[in-house]
């Protein structure tokens, strides 16, 4: 997976009624990779983002044109959505677990996709609590309500729940953007362990935290990509003046 | 606006270079008088003043590393910074080989039989010149200025074959010249290395406007 392409945007233009969110998107988004989406509030990286696995389709007034291909295959072309979100998880800025328990709301995923023998499903929870490096943390309490965890736990139990459906690619807006100094450094490492075996897009206000874990960053400007790169050579050489003008906090 | 408090740190890391500059500068033709007037108490003085360089490296190291810590810095502002620590260590040599200048010049006879000075006098003049586009370009992000450096240093290096030359010749004619001549290769020497340490600060000076250091994208 890692250096192939798994999105693939053609001159894709997004309109929310007669505003233009996204304009005239084309970007190559490689496998096996963390990419960072960053820009100021309103720049269309959280758009973009939620185009990818199409959360945008109950947007009122949302049109597309352009082409998004997920592995070759066109996401607005008669996809499936409950399959292309299966392959596409998603993990919000605020934790959102269900008023369930711990290991219901792991099975959740896995249940609605036919799985209903209770040893595949336990063995799915311990998998994904595992890769989400909350196992051990949870493993006495799978029975008791995930609300009653800690931010920080939460935002791993829905990774984790985004994990339980063997997605191929996680989208991350702004993940950590709720939680303190602590849960956010484990989050990081998190991403850099899941980078192995998952592609990431990752959408973040914080710039330090796009240099610390990402390999690629796109700056996103007015519902343009303005410049995407490396993230070393985007923060330290970055090409186009408004890049500059932005990450050195210029404006924004 | 939001950068201002930023901004004016950087100007003032600016102010700094330049003065810490000013300084070496200064030893430098400290040291060249103090040769020619064989004078032992400027030599001492240039010695001892030494110390306020040392002082501002520190001062200067200290700033950058505030920056780092606060400002967290990317971009032009990063490469501006991790210049500024790369070049203090040179200039702080520079002072140090002033310093190991007047050092020599404190032990020379009094009655010299080295007439001709001038070439060392021009190496000095050379060199500050060096040191002075260094800072220079780095203030003023200039690159054509940063890269002229490096080509300054071939005078620099001709300046010191012609000195060797010199000595060799003094030795031929009078064996017991020998310890005086050896003591001025030894400040030739100085001045060339002093030259060395500006094209550092000058290979340093192109990153910080290019990215790129002798050739190498560091990052």
């Amino acid at each position: 997976m890692k250096d192939k392409s798994i999105f693939e945007i053609k001159s894709l233009d997004l309109f929310y009624g007669n505003f233009q969110a996204l304009k005239s998107i084309n970007m190559e988004l490689a496998g096996g990779e963390i990419t960072a989406f960053i820009g100021p509030s309103g720049c269309g990286k959280s758009t973009l983002l939620k185009t990818l696995n199409r959360m945008n389709d109950l947007v009122e007034g949302c049109r597309i044109t352009g082409t998004v291909r997920l592995m070759g295959q066109d996401v607005y072309g008669g996809m499936d959505v409950n399959l292309l979100r299966r392959r596409v998880g998603m993990v919000f800025q605020k934790p959102n677990p269900f008023p369930m328990s711990v290991y219901d709301n792991i099975a959740f995923g896995p249940r609605t996709h036919g799985v209903k023998k209770k040893s595949a499903l336990d063995s799915v929870v311990e998998k994904s609590l595992r890769d989400a490096a909350i196992w051990d943390e949870v493993k006495d309490r799978l029975k008791k309500p995930a609300l009653a965890l800690s931010g920080g736990q939460q935002q791993r139990l829905c990774i984790a729940r985004a994990l339980a459906v063997g997605p191929e690619v996680l989208l991350m807006d702004e993940p950590t953007s709720a939680l303190d100094p602590i849960s956010t450094g484990k989050i990081e490492e998190l991403l850099l362990q899941l980078r192995e075996e998952y592609s990431i897009v990752i959408v973040t206000h914080n710039m330090q935290q796009a240099t610390r874990v990402s390999d690629r960053t796109a700056f996103f400007l007015l519902g343009e990509v303005v410049e995407y790169a490396k993230t070393e050579t985007m923060f330290s050489m970055p090409k186009d003046k408004r890049t500059e003008d932005y990450i050195t906090g210029r404006f924004g | 606006m939001m950068r201002s408090r930023f901004d004016e740190q950087l100007n003032q890391l600016n102010e700094n270079l330049i003065e810490m500059g000013a300084m070496v500068e200064d030893a430098i033709t400290k040291s060249v008088k103090a040769l020619k007037e064989r004078d032992v108490e400027a030599s001492r003085k240039i010695e001892r003043d030494d110390h306020l360089i040392n002082e501002k490296e520190k001062e200067i190291e200290s700033l950058c590393l505030k920056l780092l810590l606060n400002q967290q810095p990317v971009a032009r502002d990063l490469r501006t910074i991790s210049t500024a620590l790369k070049m203090i260590t040179d200039i702080e040599r520079i002072g140090d080989h002033a310093a190991d200048i007047a050092e020599i010049c404190v032990h020379l006879p009094v009655e010299s039989h080295v007439t001709d000075i001038e070439p060392i006098a021009a190496m000095a003049k050379a060199t500050m010149r060096m040191v002075r586009a260094s800072i220079e370009a780095y203030v003023k992000k200039d690159l054509a200025l940063a890269q002229s450096v490096t080509e300054m240093d071939d005078e620099v290096d001709e300046l010191f074959i012609a000195v060797r030359q010199d000595m060799i010749a003094l030795v031929h004619k009078d064996p017991n010249d020998g310890s005086e001549a050896f003591d001025i290769m030894q400040i030739a020497k100085y001045f060339e290395r002093i030259g060395d340490h500006a094209v550092n600060i000058g290979e340093w000076v192109v990153f910080s406007i290019t990215g790129i250091h002798k050739n190498t994208r560091i990052l």
